[in-house]
């Protein structure tokens, strides 16, 4: 199994009182499988995905990441954990202004150490998966939205995660664009075998996904999706 | 340096603002470095080229601070100095500034007696009661050379050679006898024998300093201390520090409100790239380069232009003085204090939640 969350709990402080974001929550993602995490607002979708990309610790409960629990590892080893087996695609594109499109997912190798030339081939390659191999010079203001998302997911992907994390990719994307993006993250999910983690608000993208885990007011539960 | 190029020529406008900052302060400090030797060494350059390692003056009454302009000392002092263990040459030195005239020249002069074959002075055998060695400056000032005859205070005098570019308190020096500078000196009040301004000392290790200062009545501090006891030297030059001091502070201060404001505005960026693993180390590191490309490539500019002017300026009436010291040490501080300024700014990197990277406010 790529990620386990084991009866997870986190609790904010909520002025005078205490908030429960995540009750006991378990979840299973295999690898190269597409899990799709729906709610209301506030029910604690953000959260989870947080916990899951070790953004957070969670007050109980174990996260299991590839097979290593990150039960007491230091922001260091959380960090680097991060780095070598998750994928964050983030709600907003949040591309680097001065980078271009290829040089976004070049960072990747860059903050692994690696020399960014030798990334050069990986980062084309990645591109050419999300289609914007003939935009790998561009900037993202000569990007459009969609074309950032596709950066986006493909910056990822860079350092080959085992665990894909994405947070309402098609908040910010016309019907279509949305669709040829949940159509993507499907086909990386199981042409680079990870275990992805896609938030939604959006129920028309469940058709393409294995698992789904329905969040109300901190509580999961799972259902199989039925293609 | 990845993203820390990338951003140097992605936002150029923001950095060629603040590199014009930067190349403009180290040509501030540049200049000022050189006006400062240039004027220091107007002031000092007859003491510190003096072959001695001492200077002992007339212990002033009254804990008042060492000066040349008011010591006097006697020959009893400086015999007492010459019989001392461990002293190898004692050697009376007057000072006195006067006015020396060529024809229709006329310069104010720091007159230098010395004793007949002492060497304190540059050819200090051919000094007599009636010759004078003249510096190249005070020659220059007079229109005079060797041969050619000048007054000094009243006394006509021979110019026996020009050699050296000693200055005191900013006027040229002339070497005279000892004779020759106590009738163009003030009178001393003092006892019936020769006097003198200064003893200049060479001691070596045996010497007891502290034993025949009492027996002499004397004090004596290092060649170097005693440029404290030049009064316009130690104002003006303390004046000058002061400034460059403010200089080199303000560029820091400078250095860091910028790097504390780009670091602001980039923290969305620092907090997605810690979300997707750099660890704040690279991050640190990335960001101190971009700011020390930044003070390298400026002070580098301003100390070349601070170079070229100096050196335009240079052979002229200003005293400017370029040499390693006054061009490689003031850009060497202002990299290493910009660099500071810019750590200090940037620390606030480590504070960037990458939590911040998942929300969708950016």
């Amino acid at each position: 199994m790529s990620l386990e969350l084991n009866d997870i709990t986190l609790v904010y402080p909520d002025g005078d009182t205490r908030l429960t974001a995540l009750d006991s929550v378990n979840l299973e993602v295999p690898q190269g499988s597409l899990t799709a995490v729906v709610g209301p607002s506030g029910s604690g979708k953000s959260s989870l995905l947080a916990v899951a990309a070790t953004l957070i610790t969670p007050d109980v409960g174990t996260v299991t990441i590839d097979g290593t629990s990150t039960t007491g590892l230091s922001r260091g080893e959380l960090t680097e954990l991060r780095r070598h087996k998750i994928g964050i695609v983030f709600q907003q594109p949040n591309l680097l202004p001065s980078l271009t499109a290829a040089e976004q997912l070049q960072v990747m190798a860059q903050i692994d150490g690696r020399r960014p030339r030798t990334a050069r081939n990986r980062a084309m390659e990645l591109l050419a998966v999300v289609g914007l191999a003939d935009q790998a010079g561009r900037r993202p203001h000569q990007l459009s939205g969609g074309q950032r998302q596709r950066i986006n997911i493909a910056r990822a992907l860079m350092n080959d995660p085992t665990v894909l994390l994405v947070d309402e990719p098609t908040s910010a994307l016309d019907h279509e664009r949305g669709a040829a993006v949940i159509d993507l993250i499907h086909q990386v999910t199981h042409q680079q075998a990870t275990a992805t983690v896609l938030v939604t608000h959006d129920r028309t993208h469940l058709t393409a996904v294995d698992q789904i885990a329905e969040v109300h007011d901190g509580r999961l539960t799972l259902s199989t999706a039925t293609h | 340096m990845f993203v820390a190029w990338r951003d140097l020529t992605f936002a150029k406008g923001r950095f060629a603002l603040m590199g014009t900052v930067i190349v403009l302060i180290t040509l501030l400090v540049g200049l000022l470095s050189g006006l400062t030797a240039g004027l220091g060494r107007q002031n000092i350059s007859a003491i510190t080229g003096l072959p001695a390692d001492k200077i002992a003056f007339q212990d002033p009454a009254g804990g008042q601070d060492l000066s040349y302009a008011n010591s006097t000392v006697t020959q009893k002092q400086w015999q007492q100095w010459s019989k001392a263990p461990g002293i190898e040459s004692a050697e009376p030195l007057g000072i006195t500034t006067t006015r020396a005239t060529a024809g229709d020249n006329r310069t104010a002069v720091s007159a230098f007696g010395v004793q007949a074959g002492s060497r304190l002075a540059p050819e200090s055998s051919k000094i007599d009661d009636q010759s004078v060695v003249l510096s190249t400056a005070a020659a220059d000032d007079l229109g005079v050379n060797t041969g050619d005859s000048l007054t000094l205070a009243g006394q006509q005098l021979k110019v026996a050679a020009v050699r050296g570019d000693a200055y005191f308190s900013h006027t040229p020096v002339i070497w005279t006898s000892l004779d020759v500078w106590q009738q163009s000196a003030p009178p001393t009040g003092g006892d019936d024998g020769q006097t003198a301004t200064v003893i200049a000392l060479n001691t070596t290790s045996k010497a007891d300093v502290a034993a025949t200062d009492q027996q002499a009545g004397t004090q004596t501090v290092s060649t170097d201390d005693s440029l404290s006891a030049i009064g316009s030297y130690t104002s003006e030059n303390g004046s000058l520090q002061l400034m460059r001091g403010f200089l080199f502070a303000i560029s820091a201060l400078v250095i860091g409100a910028f790097f504390t404001v780009w670091t602001i505005q980039r923290s969305g960026d620092v907090a997605v790239l810690k979300a997707l693993g750099a660890s704040t180390a690279t991050l640190l590191k990335d960001a101190l380069g971009q700011a020390v490309v930044l003070l390298a490539g400026g002070t580098l500019t301003g100390t070349g232009i601070a170079v070229g002017l100096g050196a335009l300026v240079a052979g002229s009436a200003v005293p400017f003085v370029l040499t390693p010291g006054t061009v490689l040490i003031p850009a060497a501080v202002m990299i290493a204090l910009g660099a500071l300024g810019a750590a200090l700014s940037i620390r606030r990197i480590t504070s960037v939640d990458p939590l911040t990277a998942l929300g969708s406010a950016r």
